[in-house]
């Protein structure tokens, strides 16, 4: 490290508002996108489909916070930022909730909470079918975010496993794709798929490096 | 009691009932004055008004349009009105954007006048008509549809407009042709999304003959007691009740009959999941989502339950008869 340890640190620190104040910050902040989609049904301010507009939100918040827990690995490497190891565990829980908001606002407000519907309907459409395959994954991932998990696991299992996210986030991107495609609308799409792609990219480029080097 | 005889003819009013002459000639000069000049058209207009208070309270935003009750059958859906704000700032018209609020937004540019639509192919008398012929063409008439898109959501709209069949007869199709194809706007200039690869543009889509004969199968010009708005496929398109909604052409610019089905828009750019008849079917799924429950906008609350979609959007009793013997899964 070419800064000086201490330096380093409370500099960063600084930049998060305080080490300690750093994490609850974070965390109101991400409950944000909630509480704008709570005031706005409330409020009736979700237009003409309220229904629609929150399966979309709800989809969404999920890839918006996908792409943030994605970007804190190589933001702390790339910009020495070590605090934000400490928040990475909680972004992911997040990318979960909205997740489980998504899936509950199409189970609720599409399959009007019919299960036998939900789970007649989702081997019928693959791109449902994509969409959850993803959401059963990060369900794996939540269930084994607890520092006990990681302890029964332990730490290389644990690794290995939540590398499963990088799959979830191509799946997630599929059923996106797949929800646009017919409407050939992939300007949203895209923006996200280079963010995925410039995120998992510059890992690939470090594991390559690290192994030229080794 | 009063008995009537073979010698009293006919029924004579009281006195009190009869309207003195110079009532009656007052109420002449009032219509002649009306018929004349600039205070004429804006008590006409507020005539119309009038007419219309029964079914549908002018939003005022644009040019009423007087019209009668639609005689057809079917044709008078008893349903509770979509609001006139979701109705035109809540739809598709991809020309204008993809988002369902782009419309409303951004169709302020179409220029719908000078206005006339080609009436081309297989037909006797071709040839451009004007948009203020077209209008005179027939009876404007006020009728009340359901309309359900294919993304699941429905409202309950009041057009004006006459049967399209009224047209077809006037141009007098040949017997070769079995389609109608209809053309819309595709203005780079004016509508910004036709520069997407959405779709092809311009949009196409057709009937078959039979179809665009149907009564129920209307030309639009108005709704809600107006001119349509831009946003809404001013000055003219196409209202098909018992089909998802984009069948129905919004800007329409020219009329082809054919012998050959047309290649419409969506059924290019997705054959797997819009055919060309896409009429209104819950037991049909789009190959992404059921089409066995349908939203009311505006009306089923965020928690309430969807409503069941009904087969030809609940026209089966008008319309069933096009499709006896076809498979609707087949041609969907």
């Amino acid at each position: 490290m070419s800064v000086a340890p201490g330096v380093g640190v409370v500099h960063s620190g600084r930049w998060l508002g305080g080490v300690a104040l750093g994490k609850p910050a974070v965390f109101v902040l991400l409950l944000l996108p909630l509480a704008w989609l709570v005031y706005a049904v409330a409020f009736n301010q979700l237009g003409a489909n309220p229904a629609q507009a929150l399966v979309r939100a709800t989809g969404d918040w999920t890839l918006r916070m996908l792409c943030l827990v994605l970007a804190l690995t190589p933001l702390r490497l790339q910009f020495d930022l070590p605090q934000l190891a400490r928040l990475r565990r909680m972004v992911g829980v997040f990318v979960y909730f909205y997740a489980v908001l998504h899936l509950l606002s199409y189970a609720w407000f599409d399959m009007g909470f019919v299960w036998v519907d939900v789970v007649k309907d989702i081997p019928k459409r693959p791109f449902i079918l994509v969409g959850f395959t993803a959401w059963v994954a990060l369900s794996l991932l939540a269930l084994t975010s607890f520092d006990r998990a990681v302890k029964w696991l332990g730490g290389k299992n644990w690794r290995r496993l939540h590398r499963s996210v990088y799959a979830v986030a191509a799946l997630a991107l599929l059923h996106f794709f797949w929800m646009r495609a017919a409407k050939n609308d992939l300007y949203e799409v895209a923006v996200y798929a280079l963010v995925v792609a410039v995120l998992l990219g510059w890992r690939a480029v470090r594991a390559l490096r690290a192994r030229t080097r080794a | 009691m009063l008995i009537k005889t073979t010698s009293s003819a006919y029924d004579h009013g009281v006195p009190s009932e009869i309207t003195p002459t110079e009532v009656y000639h007052a109420r002449r000069d009032l219509l002649r004055w009306m018929a004349s000049g600039a205070a004429g058209a804006t008590l006409a207009s507020w005539g119309a008004r009038e007419a219309f208070a029964q079914s549908v309270k002018l939003p005022g935003k644009n040019v009423p349009l007087a019209a009668v009750k639609s005689p057809v059958a079917g044709a008078m859906s008893l349903e509770k009105l979509t609001d006139y704000k979701d109705a035109t700032g809540y739809n598709n018209f991809y020309e204008f954007g993809t988002d369902k609020s782009d419309p409303a937004r951004n169709a302020g540019t179409l220029k719908t006048s000078p206005w006339s639509v080609e009436i081309e192919g297989l037909v006797k008398k071709p040839g451009r008509y004007a948009l203020e012929d077209l209008l005179k063409l027939s009876a404007m008439e006020e009728r009340i549809y359901r309309l359900r898109c294919v993304e699941g959501w429905s409202m309950v709209i009041p057009w004006l407009g006459y049967s399209l069949s009224a047209l077809i007869k006037r141009v007098e199709p040949l017997g070769a042709a079995k389609y109608v194809e209809f053309v819309t706007l595709a203005d780079p200039k004016t509508m910004p999304g036709v520069t997407s690869r959405v779709l092809d543009w311009p949009y196409v889509e057709g009937l078959r003959l039979d179809e665009a004969m149907h009564p129920l199968t209307l030309l639009s010009f108005g709704m809600y007691g107006e001119l349509l708005p831009k946003q809404s496929g001013a000055p003219l398109r196409l209202v098909v009740p018992w089909k998802y909604g984009f069948k129905s052409g919004k800007s329409i610019v020219k009329i082809r009959f054919t012998d050959k089905q047309p290649l419409t828009a969506w059924n290019k750019a997705a054959p797997r999941e819009y055919g060309f008849y896409s009429n209104v079917n819950p037991g049909v799924d789009h190959p992404r989502w059921s089409q066995a429950s349908e939203r009311r906008i505006g009306e089923d609350g965020l928690f309430a339950r969807k409503r069941k979609t009904l087969l030809f959007n609940g026209y089966e009793a008008q319309v069933g008869q096009l499709y006896a013997g076809m498979d609707l899964k087949t041609y969907f």
